[in-house]
């Protein structure tokens, strides 16, 4: 292996040309569709927009001061909030639930583990319908259970104090399944010598839990909370296909409004929707930052 | 001994009944699509079916909207960005972990930074560039955003980075170039993660919503999903043939799920994906 110095520095310096070229087709996909796109999305935000959806020439911060004065756009960001809450909480909450109880060791725990994943499958769009159908007032099955308790017709989707809940309880449901697969990974993989001294140290049922599953599963508990909030920010289909924003704009959430703005009833408002999706992107961001730089120093790490 | 079997018994009560619960739409949609209007429509309405099995729900589903084709847009859509995202991971994941990158840190964290990007945020230009492409309606405007993702680099760069030295430098000695190498050792070495990559990509793919909505106007183009939700608008008095389409979609990712479950659960944790 004697190779001549300059030989062996041209081969690196080549080798290091030739590495880049592995990176380059995804770079380009990264290029065209993501990062022009956001100098874009900037761009469009600085600028007004004329009837056919053009730019008309740059105007400053004007989206952003309309924004935040217009009083519809703070319900929005309201609705996005409560939207978000209403949804990571109990999915989590109700999938840590499921966890733990398919952590005992029962017969066919197997079949259960299997059977709740399930709504991992769903789509938004096959999930949404489903709920859909389910919400009817006139002759969807959750009317006709309550029915048998004497309760009258609800309005799932069109009452306008009801309808985020509604969304909310369809979203819940579709995040259940991932929830519980990142669950089950944690506890599965929690040191069997830890949870048997425990248990010899008399540790049993509730006090287990508590003490010792709970502080080793916050990673993953963390985890769920920063996905599901960014997640929850994204949601988009199961809001257009139950309620169109709707009623009263009570569940307009940040991505639906950016969809109004921008593409609903040819309305083109390209400038003003690129403001609200630079929010987005700001809040996004702000969340990943907690995530990398506070929070996680704080997190129980094995 | 007799605590023990009580308490198994409150598991299984409890387990019971929030399985009832939790599966119920999975029941109903599975159940509904095969009942016709005289138990969907009455009130308060049928649980199972009490009026006969309607398994024309799925004619009549396939006959108002074109599934058939959509089907097939849904098919290529996934597939295409399936190996386009396998293609482009596995090469640039190569880079990473073996190759004397220049800048690898600063390349690592351009990739990195693509997985923070909300697409929605970025999903007005992108749609602005495809349709003035006169992409829109095409396979390739569904799929060209989403061939690359920085999840799978990162999700197999942590596979490649646990593969054995030797092996690498065995194969060099060999005189196995970077391709030979990739390509007939490291890949089929690399099995399971890039399985659990390609279900993920499809997964996400199939179930893709929003960009399909955007990329595509004439029936014959949409995805199967949008093809449902237009299903259900069209024909709101008639839920079993509704979820008769809503199976029809849901077919493919449901078997993923239960046979795929081990390879999902290998790329859960990796990032930030869904």
């Amino acid at each position: 292996m004697t190779v001549p110095a300059t030989g062996a520095g041209a081969a690196r310096r080549r080798g290091a040309w030739g590495a880049l070229a592995y990176l380059v087709p995804a770079l380009v996909v990264f290029g065209v569709f993501i990062f022009w796109p956001l100098v874009k999305s900037v761009l469009l935000s600085v600028q007004g927009t004329d009837i056919l959806g053009n730019p008309s020439g740059f105007v400053g911060l004007v989206n952003y001061s309309k924004l935040f004065s217009d009083p519809d756009f703070l319900t929005v960001l309201w609705v996005t909030f409560a939207f978000t809450i209403l949804t990571v909480v109990p999915s989590i909450a109700i999938a840590l639930f499921i966890a733990l109880l398919l952590q005992t060791r029962i017969r066919g725990v197997r079949f259960f583990r299997t059977a709740f994943a399930l709504p991992f499958a769903f789509s938004v769009a096959t999930a949404s319908v489903i709920f859909g159908v389910l919400f009817n007032p006139a002759s969807g099955v959750l009317n006709g259970l309550l029915s048998h308790l004497g309760v009258d017709k609800v309005q799932w989707l069109t009452n306008p104090d009801l309808a985020l809940w509604s969304v909310s309880g369809a979203t819940v449901w579709m995040q259940i399944g991932y929830n519980l697969l990142v669950l089950s990974a944690g506890l599965g993989a929690l040191p069997e010598d830890v949870l048997e001294a425990a248990r010899l140290d008399g540790a049993s049922g509730l006090r287990l839990q508590r003490s010792i599953i709970m502080p080793l599963i916050t990673p993953q508990l963390f985890f769920l909370v920063v996905v599901g909030t960014i997640h929850s920010l994204q949601s988009f289909g199961q809001i257009r296909i139950l309620t169109v924003g709707g009623p009263e704009n009570r569940t307009t959430t940040l991505v639906y409004s950016i969809y109004e703005q921008a593409f609903a009833n040819n309305n083109s408002n390209y400038g003003y929707a690129s403001a609200q999706a630079m929010v987005l992107l700001l809040i996004v961001l702000i969340i990943t930052a907690v995530q990398f730089g506070v929070l996680e120093r704080r997190v129980f790490y094995r | 001994m007799r605590s023990r079997r009580g308490g198994n018994l409150v598991t299984y009560l409890i387990l019971g009944v929030v399985f009832l619960v939790v599966l119920f739409p999975v029941y109903y949609g599975l159940v509904g699509s095969f009942m016709g209007e005289r138990d969907t429509n009455s009130f308060p309405p049928a649980l199972w079916p009490t009026h006969g099995l309607h398994p024309d729900n799925y004619s009549s589903a396939l006959r108002i909207i074109p599934l058939g084709s959509q089907y097939l847009t849904s098919v290529g859509q996934t597939l295409g960005i399936m190996v386009g995202q396998l293609v482009t991971s596995i090469l640039a994941a190569y880079a990473f972990v073996f190759l004397p990158l220049r800048w690898r840190g600063f390349w690592f964290a351009v990739f990195l930074s693509t997985m923070m990007i909300p697409f929605e945020s970025i999903i007005i230009p992108n749609y602005l560039l495809i349709s003035s492409l006169g992409l829109k309606d095409t396979i390739a405007g569904l799929t060209l955003p989403f061939l690359a993702t920085g999840f799978g680099t990162f999700l197999l760069r942590q596979s490649f980075l646990s593969f054995p030295m030797e092996l690498r430098d065995a194969a060099r000695v060999d005189g196995a170039g970077n391709f030979r190498f990739l390509f007939s050792i490291l890949v089929p070495l690399s099995r399971p993660s890039l399985a659990a990559l390609g279900i993920w990509s499809a997964l996400s793919a199939w179930n893709m919503y929003f960009w399909p909505l955007l990329a595509t106007e004439d029936p014959k183009h949409q995805t199967i999903q949008i093809g449902i939700s237009q299903l259900q608008s069209s024909d709101g008095d008639s839920p079993g043939m509704v979820l008769a389409g809503v199976m029809l979609a849901l077919f493919p990712t449901l078997l993923l799920v239960i046979f795929g479950q081990r390879f999902i659960v290998r790329g859960l944790t990796t990032g930030a994906v869904k």
